[in-house]
């Protein structure tokens, strides 16, 4: 068991440190979600208040597809020099190498949050968070939940020719439940927070989806890693 | 040390390998032969648990492949026509990453020896991409070395190589067979195999057509024997 973590952190830290020495996806991931705040911004006046509806949508179009620049990238960087062959016949888990391209991805979906929710709500001026103990968890939940399926099914998808297009294509039917519950919950924690219950209902509704999904790449991400 | 029974592997309709039966003793090096096409590669593929044969039996060290295959990968060495590096790291940075990957301790030192023994020690510190094909060839023999396996499935290792590297290469396997490591070499180079092989086994269309000695005989025994086998009609 502590080998799988330690393979795990390997193969994440290998990620990242690759990440840090060619800057390619996470540039492009924190370009994307400021020119989607930007164009979000000049679509609708900040100074108005009907405006504060429209965040929740926008953190979420950011971290949907900026996520899946990610998950895009993050096997079929492993096709050059056939590394993927490499990782399958050493002695790691399957699981164990899922799970380390799953806590690279999070974490670079984590620094795009870090840098351009702030950054969004002082272009729409908005300080007013009912509870941000509550908004990051949501965040967090929903991230986690979107990023795990997301990296099982760029494995599933990277052996495929057109991996780039297939992979929204099987993650939005997939993720869409965590997506509305997050939409929602992110909603009423922002705005509406006397009905927190609701909100905690739908994160409880998310945690579920995502234990469960998780649980179940775990177990059959042996299937979709074969060469 | 490494059996094989009755291998086959099939991909499109079509027969790749067609009832391998090889066996090979501890401490071996054998060399591989046949012509392009003949599925060489795809038999250090089957072995190197890579793909999963159509039917047939493989067992290393008396470990069942379909079963203890965790336990088999750690015993081998394979390397492919592909060099399996991060192009972007360097050459320590790689070694570190397959030594982690096969859990060794004291790496780094273990990485930076390796180097130096394929003379690369000037290089490092920078990264892959920039290397020429030869010093690509050199850290990939280092990879697949790293974590000391007992079976090496190496495939035309020395393309690329100059004679120098050629030379340490032959020497790197020499001294690892000393130490009991068997060595499994697919090549079209006849010199290196008659240098450093004991036993030659010769593949055509999918199958095992010859498996002779080579012990004490030289680089023209092998060209005529080969010649004979191959173009001498025996399939
Ligand atoms: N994935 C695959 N799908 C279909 N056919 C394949 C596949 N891989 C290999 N083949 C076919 O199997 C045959 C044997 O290939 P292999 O790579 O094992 O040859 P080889 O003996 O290594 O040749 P070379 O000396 O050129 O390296 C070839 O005819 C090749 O076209
Ligand atoms: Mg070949």
């Amino acid at each position: 068991m502590s080998g799988f973590f330690k393979n795990a952190f390997l193969i994440a830290k290998k990620d990242l440190y690759s990440e840090l020495r060619t800057r390619q996806v996470l540039g492009t991931m924190i370009i994307f979600s400021g020119l989607v705040i930007l164009v979000f911004s000049f679509a609708f006046d900040p100074a108005q208040n009907t405006t504060k509806a429209v965040i929740p949508g926008v953190i979420w179009v950011i971290i949907v597809f900026s996520g899946i620049l990610g998950l895009n990238r993050s096997f079929i960087s492993e096709q050059r020099n056939d590394t993927m062959q490499a990782l399958l016949i050493s002695p790691m888990d399957p699981s164990s190498i899922y799970f380390g391209k799953l806590l690279a991805n999070f974490t670079m979906i984590l620094i795009v949050e870090l840098v351009s929710v702030p950054f969004l709500f002082l272009l729409f001026d908005f300080h007013s968070i009912g509870s941000v103990g509550y908004f990051l968890l949501v965040l967090f939940l929903g991230s986690f939940g979107f990023i795990s399926i997301g990296t099982f099914l760029a494995a599933l998808a990277a052996n495929s020719k057109s991996s780039e297009m297939l992979l929204p294509l099987l993650l939005f039917p997939v993720t869409s439940p965590i997506l509305i519950g997050a939409v929602q919950a992110t909603k009423i924690i922002l705005s509406n927070i006397e009905k927190l219950p609701d909100a905690v209902a739908w994160m409880q509704l998310i945690g579920a989806y995502d234990v469960i999904f998780f649980v179940l790449c775990l177990i059959l991400v042996e299937y979709v890693m074969e060469v | 040390m490494i059996v094989a029974r009755k291998l086959t592997k099939q991909a499109d309709d079509k027969f790749i390998l067609r009832g391998i039966d090889l066996e090979i003793n501890k401490g071996e090096t054998v060399a591989i032969l046949g012509p392009n096409g003949a599925g060489k590669s795809t038999l250090l593929k089957v072995l190197a648990t890579l793909i999963k044969p159509t039917s047939g039996l493989v067992s290393i060290k008396g470990l069942e492949m379909k079963k203890s295959q965790h336990e088999i990968r750690k015993l081998l060495g394979y390397l492919p026509h592909s060099s399996f590096l991060y192009d972007h790291f360097t050459p320590l940075e790689n070694l570190v990453f397959y030594g982690a990957a096969y859990g060794m301790d004291h790496i780094e030192e273990k990485a930076v020896s390796l180097i130096s023994s394929v003379g690369l020690s000037f290089f490092l510190n920078e990264p892959v991409k920039n290397f020429s094909r030869g010093m690509v060839q050199r850290v990939a023999i280092a990879r697949a070395i790293i974590h000391d396996p007992e079976v090496l499935l190496l495939d035309e290792p020395h393309t690329g190589l100059d004679q120098g590297a050629a030379d340490t290469l032959n020497s790197v396997i020499l001294t690892m067979k000393e130490k009991g490591t068997t060595t499994l070499m697919v090549t079209h180079d006849f010199k290196q195999a008659a240098e450093i092989c004991e036993r030659a086994v010769v593949i055509k269309n999918g199958k095992l057509i010859a498996n002779f000695c080579l012990n004490g005989k030289d680089v023209n025994f092998l060209h005529s024997k080969y010649t004979e086998l191959v173009e001498g009609g025996a399939s």
